[in-house]
């Protein structure tokens, strides 16, 4: 095992010699992942209790997930409101960004400290504040309140990806195309935009994915016909381990594998 | 003569116009951050200001600090804080414990492998925060699989009571947790001069010597950082308590929302939320100083090489 006794790092330790670092972070790197993968397999089981490994494999679960007219009603407001959610985050994020990193003036760190807000204020006395508000604009359990909402808790994270795109773009490249013409909404599409659309295109994701995960806000703000598919599983596991939630579980865990990947490979491209 | 001074005269005030022109211009632009921030300031910041004074309304709708004085005075309420404290302690100490090594070994991996090895701290980033509980409320079950496996290996005769308590809070908000320890803590080990490794054992230091007289002290910025999300995160958490801790565990949050949505008790639920802001920013407010000690301390490491 020449392996075990060649320096591992600047300190000359062996690999031998920390082999215990190695299983270590195995074990912690399975505590992170495997809870979460280990409900998939248990979602095509066809008992009324969880098991693994299943005994006999099914669909049964998905199928009462995709025949209950409750759940699919939930899983369209969710997926409304993320989507919507997406499409107001976005293009808002991005304009705050890119209005923040060019103005530069002295108390822009003050309107950045605003901007990161929601990601400061514990979500459960912004949930509050918003039911307040709700109620007296008479918005509870509508989606377009949810959706604004949502909007605001994703904010910051667009802003934040976006405003790191930012950094390291050259902005004396949107200065040229001005140079020779061009208005700065029009520098700023065709030049600027397509060079960060990795950063926004994350931004993006992370306000879908934040609209779709929400559940406090969701819980004071939706319900009846709007209530979304985060609150129905909350309440649901208030009460009882209903296996229903097993194949939802597969199936959310399944989209956000879907948006790391996209994320990761647009990543990937800007390297 | 007139010349120059008109030349002169010229210059001064196409260089203001310019300026003028400048400044309008950095308005115009600084006038995009106006949707996000109105969205902010309407549907946040407005209504926790709202928040704010009703935590100073009392019973007979006048001022008065009666709802801060209930939550000093009131046994009920020391119990939540004293328990949301012990969960935040401890979830950040456990999240300390075993995010410290997975870091450090991944601050030293090839980039390649380092990559993979983020991906097991992004994937459950980005995994629905309720999927996860609902996981470990599956696992740690009386009929859940852990118990299965105790069982069937024979450790155990009689199921372990691992859910509906404070272990099972525990166990699944110490894994939310861990990324949030984890990225900045990786980050501020990334910085770290390796350099100053090599010149720790060029004079003859121990590996051991070396990690805890350099390194260690190198990385305590991003690692008190990190510990500082996790407890901040960990003070307002409301899901994971309500479905792991069964009722057991009222923590601040669980009980701002009971005083809604029970009660109605806007006084009550408005002061308890603003003690828990107050404590949160706090918090916040001491990462950021170490965050930015981080920066330049790494920042002269960084000119030095």
């Amino acid at each position: 095992m020449s392996w075990l006794n060649a320096p591992a790092s600047e300190t000359q330790i062996t690999h031998g010699k920390r082999l215990w670092l190695y299983i270590v972070s195995g074990l912690v790197m399975m505590f992170l992942v495997l809870p979460s993968l280990i409900v998939i397999p248990m979602s095509f089981s066809e008992s009324k209790y969880l098991e693994f490994p299943p005994e006999v494999w099914s669909m049964y679960w998905y199928g009462a997930y995709f025949d209950s007219k409750a759940w699919m009603n939930a899983t369209r407001t969710s997926l409304t409101v993320a989507v919507l959610t997406f499409l107001l985050a976005t293009p808002m994020g991005t304009l705050a960004a890119y209005g923040l990193h060019v103005s530069r003036f002295r108390f822009s760190m003050y309107i950045y400290i605003v901007m990161s807000l929601p990601l400061m204020v514990p979500v459960i006395m912004i949930a509050i504040g918003v039911f307040f508000l709700y109620a007296k604009l008479g918005m509870i359990n509508s989606i377009s309140g949810l959706v604004l909402a949502h909007s605001m808790l994703a904010m910051p994270l667009v802003v934040i990806v976006v405003a790191s795109g930012l950094k390291s773009y050259d902005m004396n490249q949107e200065m040229v195309a001005r140079s020779l013409g061009a208005s700065r909404a029009r520098a700023f599409l065709t030049i600027t935009l397509p060079q960060i659309r990795f950063s926004v295109i994350t931004g993006g994701l992370l306000a879908f994915l934040t609209s779709l995960d929400e559940v406090i806000v969701a819980l004071f703000v939706s319900g009846g016909e709007n209530a979304t598919i985060t609150r129905r599983m909350f309440n649901a596991l208030r009460d009882q381990i209903d296996p229903t939630i097993a194949s939802i579980s597969t199936l959310l865990i399944t989209v956000s594998v879907i948006l790391l990947v996209v994320a990761q490979m647009f990543g990937k491209e800007r390297d | 003569m007139t010349a120059i001074t008109q030349d002169a005269i010229s210059d001064v005030s196409n260089e203001h116009g310019l300026r003028s022109d400048e400044n309008r211009e950095r308005w115009m632009v600084l006038g995009l951050c106006g949707p996000a921030l109105f969205l902010i300031i309407i549907v946040m910041v407005v209504p926790v200001g709202w928040l704010f004074w009703l935590s100073f309304i009392g019973a007979e709708g006048s001022f008065s600090w009666e709802n801060y004085e209930r939550l000093w005075q009131s046994k009920s309420y020391a119990r939540i804080f004293k328990i949301t404290f012990e969960v935040a302690f401890v979830t950040t100490g456990i999240c300390m414990l075993i995010g410290y090594p997975l870091t450090y070994m991944m601050s030293q991996l090839p980039r390649r492998a380092a990559n993979i090895a983020m991906i097991t701290v992004l994937l459950p980033f980005w995994t629905s925060l309720l999927v996860r509980t609902y996981a470990w409320l599956v696992l740690l079950q009386r009929k859940g699989l852990i118990n299965g496996w105790l069982i069937d290996a024979g450790i155990i005769d009689t199921p372990l009571r691992l859910v509906h308590n404070f272990t099972g809070n525990i166990i699944g908000m110490s894994q939310i947790m861990l990324p949030f320890l984890v990225l900045p803590l990786y980050a501020s080990m990334k910085a770290i001069d390796r350099d100053y490794l090599k010149a720790a054992a060029n004079l003859g230091a121990s590996p051991v010597a070396a990690f805890w007289r350099v390194f260690f002290p190198l990385s305590l910025p991003g690692l008190f950082a990190g510990m500082l999300l996790v407890f901040v995160i960990s003070l307002g958490f409301f899901v994971t308590p309500v479905v792991l801790g069964g009722g057991r565990i009222i923590m601040v949050a669980m009980r701002v929302e009971k005083s809604i949505s029970l009660y109605s008790n806007w006084g009550a639920a408005s002061a308890l939320a603003v003690v828990l802001l107050i404590l949160t920013l706090a918090c916040l407010v001491v990462a950021a100083k170490l965050l930015k000690l981080d920066k330049v301390q790494s920042g002269s490491g960084g000119s030095d090489g």
